[in-house]
């Protein structure tokens, strides 16, 4: 537990000095877009499922900015602490064990996710498009979010030796997640097909239980299903990634 | 072919080798094939904004049905949005190779250390970059064309018009951005442009009409550069044409003109410090 | 501190070390000297417990660094061959962050931090960023960051790489400031007089194999002759004259520019040189060091 917070430690003290870098992505960005999207085009739109369009696409860039925060901080940090900063090595050379690393880099990913949804909620509730006291849940399904995307990132992060991967990890999983995974329009509406592959994203679980409590109605599954799938791909992503930091730091 | 000519004309006196130019293109190929998963990446430039095209255009146009701009004319709103996204992705493929893959390979690199130790000249590696910049932005755009022309978002016709147009786009870009990268101090400086370029893929009328905004805020965006490649490419995607097109061109010559200046001016003393 | 039999570490079917033995008393300062690619690293990882031993035994500080690294590394402090410090924070910040990994509460980190910056002559810098920092103050840094848990035994791989002979001396002497404290240091190097200037005992290894071992002293008496003399014969190749002067002293070595003579007594071999008619067109008598023993021990032979 020592280990694991000493590594918490580490990346807090590195945001307090770079934090200014972040501000664009994190708060500013997903403002930008409610903005656009949400009153801009949804100016014509009468409503989707009878509530107006900037309430229901609020929740949906709220999740999905803490799942491109989540990948983005497990994408070029993981890669530069085995590669050029070595941080992970340095750590290696004291008790802290890999699963230290691990988890205390998920812990500043939580860190991270939960300040930057509590901004954005906050923002949201002056356009008023906050309607139930269960708003009080996104920041924490988020977090969960964060771990369920951030630990399988690092675990690919870790095995590769070449950035570019990460420009195909974005466009091909990252970017078509954000644009079909039912933040901006009902998964309804992909053709059959299609749909089970919006199902399989983690986004769309935690954008239905963020649109579910800020707007109190039930989400389209059982609330214990969608926690539940986002924990298997937080259990399942932090064995992967136990798996690959001790292959990339043995030998 | 239209860079190198259009540098060489503003760097007059002093003549560009299409071979040297030539030479710096040769790099960049090399260079992108030698990467890893060449083709998936070269592709998936091209898939981004079919993406966005999909998701905002076809997903949230459902919802949208069509659009009624102010001038009575009726729209679908896909085809609303896609000539925005094409402009979107001319705008973005020269700013990306000639501010951060150009700094990036300057600082970086060194490419250009071991390039200037040759006959190479500073203006010819820009030209170099530029025209490889524009090389591969017209594999995106056209490819781009081709599937607004399959969703029935434009004709054969207006497409190929359209094809031209955003050579003048991405050449615009580019300049301008090949002069701003002369005054890159270091990364933080890239998030101030990441965070200019998302603003104006958001508000350039690219998602909604600009009109709908409150005048001052109108008259703003008007005077930035991504509005007038939108309006540029969906008068002539739509086939709606009008005279302010002509107002639309010039903005984006003078933006091609201003920047080759600028950055000729600069990158001498910029790159043999 | 260290014990190893038959240790060997194999890549694939790459035999970085080949069955070696060592033992490393308290308060030794002890050297692996070799080439590189002679398996000096690799052996430091296994003793850093960041690498596991392909066969053999090994035991750091009595205890089994497969079973027990967190616990060995705790006393563990290691200085790696590239710096791993922490561009993004301040030379104070790298040592407390780094505390935190052994456990050590914040104030005890703070206190420790300033002491060792004092101790490596970086105070002034405490509150810069890494980057900026020349070589050898990085390498203090890290020095100062291996210093940070009190540690019984300090690995360091190869300290003085690439610093300039200021740096170099300013390094020796603080590393040697630490031996008369009492820890026990480790070091791999490929310089002659690194290995003089600190090491009580030193192996040379060359191809995973401990090919002599013993103090610097010891090594040079056993393996070369007391005094080395170098001869130049204008533009003739020295290796004609091999021949010639077989017979004085103990050993011949032609260079492509000059010749080593090997001998007890350097000034009679250069008479006998003499006497044989011969004059050279420069004649230097010195004593011999470590680095006629580690090319004779080695060969002259580039490794990579």
């Amino acid at each position: 537990m020592d280990g694991t917070l000493a590594v918490f430690n580490r990346a807090l003290v590195s945001y307090r000095r770079l934090w200014q870098a972040s501000v664009f992505s994190s708060f500013i960005l997903p403002v930008l877009f409610v903005l656009s999207i949400g009153i801009g085009v949804g100016g014509y739109i009468s409503d989707v499922g009878g509530v107006s369009y900037l309430d229901w696409i609020v929740p949906g860039v709220l999740a999905s900015t803490a799942f491109q925060m989540a990948v983005g901080e497990s994408t070029f940090p993981v890669l530069g602490d085995f590669k050029w900063v070595r941080g992970f090595h340095a750590m290696r050379a004291t008790p802290v064990r890999i699963a230290d690393m691990i988890s205390g880099y998920q812990l500043y990913i939580v860190f991270r996710v939960l300040i930057a949804s509590v901004v954005f909620l906050g923002v949201s509730a002056l356009f008023g498009a906050i309607h139930s006291p269960w708003v009080v849940l996104t920041p924490f399904v988020c977090a969960l979010l964060g771990v369920a995307v951030s630990a399988p990132t690092s675990a690919f992060a870790a095995t590769i030796e070449n950035d570019s991967y990460f420009a195909l990890l974005f466009r091909f999983l990252v970017i078509p997640s954000t644009l079909f995974a039912g933040v901006f329009f009902p998964v309804s509406q992909l053709p059959e097909l299609l749909r089970p592959l919006a199902y399989a994203s983690p986004l769309w679980h935690a954008v239905e239980l963020c649109r579910a409590a800020t707007l109190g109605v039930a989400p389209p599954w059982p609330v214990a299903a969608h926690v539940a799938y986002l924990l298997a791909w937080a259990g399942l992503g932090y064995l992967l990634a136990l798996r690959a930091f001790r292959r990339r730091l043995s030998d | 072919m239209v860079t190198t000519y259009a540098v060489a004309r503003v760097a007059r006196g002093n003549r560009l080798s299409p071979a040297r130019v030539g030479a710096v293109i040769n790099r960049n190929v090399g260079a992108l094939r030698s990467g890893p998963a060449y083709w998936l990446v070269l592709a998936s430039g091209f898939f981004e904004p079919v993406l966005y095209l999909l998701s905002i255009g076809v997903g949230v146009g459902a919802l949208v049905g069509d659009l009624t701009l102010t001038d009575g004319e009726v729209l679908p709103y896909a085809n609303f949005v896609a000539p925005a996204m094409l402009a979107v992705s001319a705008m973005s493929g020269a700013l990306a190779e000639t501010t951060f893959n150009f700094f990036f390979k300057f600082k970086y690199v060194k490419t250009y250390d071991a390039m200037l130790a040759t006959p190479l000249r500073p203006m010819e590696i820009a030209a170099g970059e530029l025209t490889w910049a524009m090389i591969r932005g017209s594999l995106y755009t056209g490819a781009f064309l081709i599937v607004m022309v399959a969703l029935g978002l434009t004709t054969p016709g207006w497409a190929l018009l359209a094809f031209p147009a955003t050579w003048l786009v991405g050449l615009a870009f580019g300049a301008v951005g090949m002069a701003v990268s002369t005054f890159i101090r270091g990364w933080q400086d890239f998030d101030l442009i990441s965070t200019g370029q998302f603003a104006l893929f958001l508000f350039s009328g690219t998602f909604s009409p600009v009109q709908d905004y409150p005048l001052p805020v109108e008259i703003l965006i008007a005077a930035t550069p991504l509005y007038h490649a939108v309006e540029l490419i969906r008068g002539i995607t739509t086939g709606m044409l009008t005279w302010s097109m002509l107002g639309n061109v010039a903005y984006l010559l003078v933006m091609l003109a201003v920047g080759l200046y600028v950055a000729s001016r600069r990158l001498t003393s910029v790159l043999c410090r | 501190m260290i014990y190893a039999r038959g240790l060997v570490k194999r890549f694939g079917d790459f035999t970085a070390v080949d069955g070696i033995d060592l033992e490393v008393a308290p308060g030794e300062a002890f050297g692996f000297l070799g080439p590189n690619g002679a398996g000096k690293s690799s052996t430091m990882r296994m003793i850093g417990c960041v690498s596991t031993p392909t066969a053999g035994e090994l035991r750091i500080l009595g205890m089994d660094p497969v079973r027990e690294g967190p616990a060995i590394r705790a006393r563990l402090g290691v200085c790696p061959q590239t710096d791993n410090l922490d561009p993004d924070l301040t030379v104070f910040e790298n040592l407390t962050t780094y505390a935190r990994y052994f456990g050590i509460p914040r104030a005890e980190g703070r206190r420790r931090a300033t002491e060792l910056l004092e101790f490596v002559q970086l105070t002034e810098k405490s509150g810069s960023t890494v980057d900026p920092l020349s070589g050898g103050m990085k390498r203090r840094l890290s020095i100062a960051r291996a210093m940070i848990n009190e540690p019984d035994l300090v690995l360091l791989d190869e300290p003085t790489t690439g610093l300039d002979p200021q740096a170099r001396h300013l390094l020796w002497e603080r590393l040697f400031r630490l031996k008369q404290r009492g820890v026990t240091l480790v070091l791999t190097t490929h310089y002659m007089d690194e290995a003089e200037q600190l090491c009580d005992r030193l192996v040379v290894m060359d191809a995973g194999k401990i090919v002599a071992e013993g103090s610097p002293r010891h090594l040079i008496e056993t393996y070369s002759t007391r005094e080395v003399v170098e001869l130049r014969f204008g533009d003739d190749a020295p290796a004609t004259y091999v021949e010639k002067l077989a017979g004085i002293g103990e050993r011949l070595d032609p260079l492509p520019d000059r010749l080593l003579l090997y001998s007890a007594d350097g000034d009679a071999a250069v008479n006998e040189v003499h006497r044989r008619g011969f004059t050279p067109s420069s004649v230097l008598v010195r004593r011999s060091t470590l680095e006629d023993v580690f090319l004779i021990l080695t060969g002259r032979t580039l490794v990579d």
